[in-house]
């Protein structure tokens, strides 16, 4: 272990998690109202970071509004989405939900290598990447204190993630719509019999989870630069939604931070062999949750009945 | 099947009963197939007879994924990982300890069939997503792996050059010459795979995957079954792998990816989930619409040509996601289905049943 670096690391582990915190919502999301796992939440934070860009390079609109319109953009993806790939599927078995959305993701992969091509591109800066915050723990090493240098759009984009999640929990915890939306995740059926218009709802889940991919993309985008691989990321996103529980909002925050830290840790160690295992860290964990606490931290335990 | 017979046709012996074919002239034409099959170098171009060869070999990863998915309703999102691993075991004992190809063959389907039971454990206590998820584990652990360990033996990212088979001292080089490998593999795994889903072991698998509670109240061992599909799942897929790996003649971590396992899956739902019919179907639609991407993505391109560089790519996972999506929301029973229908309305002609 590299001891002089692990303060470092682990605040750099534990700021990644935030925008992970953030995509991991995207899935949540949709999971608690339509109790569909989106594995296409990958390629829609893709097309929403494209979208963006799109608006701010290409058309030449400010950032703000090209933000905004790319959020309203793909809100109106995840609508259509809902209505033409995932309606025909309602009471469909597990398998063919699971295929419709891989399916989804190779479609609106192979359109936004289409549309906007392949090659990376310079994504708008929002936060300044000079002047990295300067923090000087208490922790000695060699007589000086260990100093940890922040990068500012990594502690923007993690205060962002998490007033997002915090905004959408809160949304579920106090609106009606919110209420709505978990009423109709308990029971489709007697979600709609009571008079919930749940294709409404659906619908709707569907955009919140299109404009917190876009959100997430537009964070991920602006630290690390955008090409197609930024798909990629939601795929460490699957671990944490399952460790913080499929069904629970903060579940993400915990989940998200807890993956971005175990990846800290293990970058901080002085073996290649271990520090290369950052890469498959949330999949680690992801088993070892799945063995011994299937339903994540916070999740439900689903009782069967035959 | 439910499928009519013509009629005058009897199950007049146990035998004929169990019989998959029944009358002498699907003999004929199965052996008319699988002739022309063999014989294809003779008369095809090479990448007519390169293709052919994949194809097997993706069918023989798609039937795996079809006992596992298909009949025990397992969802695996680790077969290409699978592949990796067959491919991986075979390539070191051909390439170090100088075995043959078909020594190395089955210990690789093996191998892979064990590791493919320990991705297998997390079904004792997950299902459905969760489970997919934990073979979307072994997508990423697997070729971590194979990037991580004994660099000096895996030679870590850059991988293996794999060696040429050779029996009797005929060197399988070209694919004209490995589609006799292709084909001999698959017809073996077609008949293992045909009689396992017609035998206990198979309709225990259709029993759980049709509800597992009431299997497990029946008095079912739902973990054993559950982990023989994965075992069963994966010696297929190790198999492929293992030919797979020989044919291109080069490995690495990334040469059977997650796409792979996705397009693996897509196969099996546009041939038919649960019918041993749906991977030949699947594997041979799917990669005649990635090869007609290929083919016609340049003059597709052309129609608009606002379209940025390099969209040719693009056609493939688009067209695939689009089929995938369609088959889903139309023929969710798939191409085997279809086929069905075909068989029974031409029995039935011209009554319409």
């Amino acid at each position: 272990m590299n001891w002089q670096l692990l303060p470092q690391f682990l605040m750099t582990g534990l700021l990644a998690g935030g925008p992970l915190a953030l995509t991991a919502l995207g899935l949540v999301l949709i999971f608690k109202s339509t109790y569909i796992f989106n594995f296409a939440q990958g390629q829609l934070l893709l097309l929403g970071a494209l979208f963006t860009w799109w608006f701010a390079v290409e058309a030449g609109f400010p950032l703000w509004l090209s933000i905004l319109l790319a959020l309203a953009l793909s809100a109106l993806l995840g609508f259509g989405i809902e209505r033409f790939a995932l309606r025909p599927m309602t009471g469909q078995p597990l398998l063919s939900i699971v295929l419709m959305t891989l399916g989804l993701g190779q479609a609106l992969h192979g359109l936004a290598l289409l549309v906007f091509g392949g090659a990376q591109r310079n994504f708008p800066q929002i936060f300044s990447a000079a002047n990295p915050y300067k923090i000087t723990t208490p922790f000695i090493h060699d007589g000086n204190p260990i100093v940890i240098i922040l990068k500012q759009n990594l502690v923007w984009s993690f205060v962002v993630a998490i007033l997002g999640v915090l905004v959408i929990s809160a949304f579920f915890r106090y609106t009606n719509a919110g209420l709505a939306m978990r009423g109709a995740s308990e029971d489709h059926e007697l979600a709609q019999s009571i008079g919930l218009r749940i294709h409404r709802i659906f619908g709707v889940s569907w955009a919140l989870a299109g404009v917190v991919a876009t959100l997430g993309g537009v964070l991920l985008a602006t630290s690390s630069g955008l090409d197609l691989s930024l798909s990629v990321v939601v795929l460490a996103a699957f671990p944490v939604v399952l460790l913080g529980g499929l069904e629970s909002i903060p579940g993400t925050i915990v989940g998200g931070l807890l993956i971005g830290l175990s990846q800290g840790v293990v970058s901080a160690s002085r073996l290649p062999m271990v520090r290369n295992m950052s890469e498959i860290m949330p999949y680690v964990v992801l088993l070892v949750v799945l063995l011994i606490r299937p339903e994540g931290l916070f999740g439900q335990k689903r009782i069967e009945r035959i | 099947m439910g499928v009519p017979r013509p009629a005058g046709e009897f199950d007049t012996s146990y035998a004929y009963d169990m019989s998959t074919i029944r009358q002498p002239w699907q003999w004929w034409l199965l052996i008319a197939l699988i002739l022309s099959l063999y014989a294809l170098p003779f008369y095809a171009s090479q990448s007519v007879v390169a293709l052919v060869n994949r194809i097997a070999i993706t069918i023989i990863a798609v039937q795996g994924l079809n006992l596992l998915t298909g009949y025990t309703g397992q969802i695996s999102l680790g077969q290409a990982a699978f592949m990796t691993t067959g491919g991986y075991i075979s390539a070191l004992l051909v390439n170090l300890s100088g075995w043959s190809f078909f020594e190395a063959l089955p210990i690789a389907a093996l191998g892979a069939g064990v590791v493919g039971l320990v991705f297998g454990l997390p079904s004792l206590r997950v299902k459905g997503f969760y489970l997919a998820m934990a073979t979307l584990a072994a997508q990423f652990i697997i070729p971590w792996f194979t990037r991580n360990i004994f660099p000096d033996l895996l030679n870590g990212a850059q991988g293996l050059n794999v060696r040429v088979p050779v029996l009797f001292g005929i060197e399988f080089s070209t694919p004209q010459k490995y589609i006799y490998l292709s084909l001999t593999a698959l017809i073996l795994t077609t008949i293992v795979a045909h009689n396992i889903s017609r035998s206990r072991l198979g309709r225990a698998f259709v029993a759980l995957r049709d509800h597992d509670l009431a299997a497990e109240l029946l008095g079912m061992n739902l973990f054993k079954y559950k982990l023989q599909a994965f075992f069963l799942a994966a010696v297929f897929a190790g198999i492929a792998g293992s030919l797979a790996a020989h044919n291109i003649r080069h490995l690495n971590s990334e040469t059977f990816n997650l796409n792979d396992s996705v397009i693996f899956l897509g196969m099996l739902v546009i041939g038919g989930l649960g019918s041993n019919l749906g991977p030949f179907f699947g594997a041979i639609v799917v990669e005649m619409l990635i090869e007609a991407a290929t083919l016609f993505g340049p003059f597709f391109i052309s129609l608009f040509p606002s379209t940025a560089a390099g969209a040719v790519q693009a056609l493939r996972p688009l067209f695939f996601g689009l089929t995938l999506m369609l088959f889903l929301i139309f023929e969710p029973r798939g191409l085997a289905h279809r086929w069905q229908l075909l068989k029974a309305a031409w029995r039935l002609r011209p009554f319409s049943h």
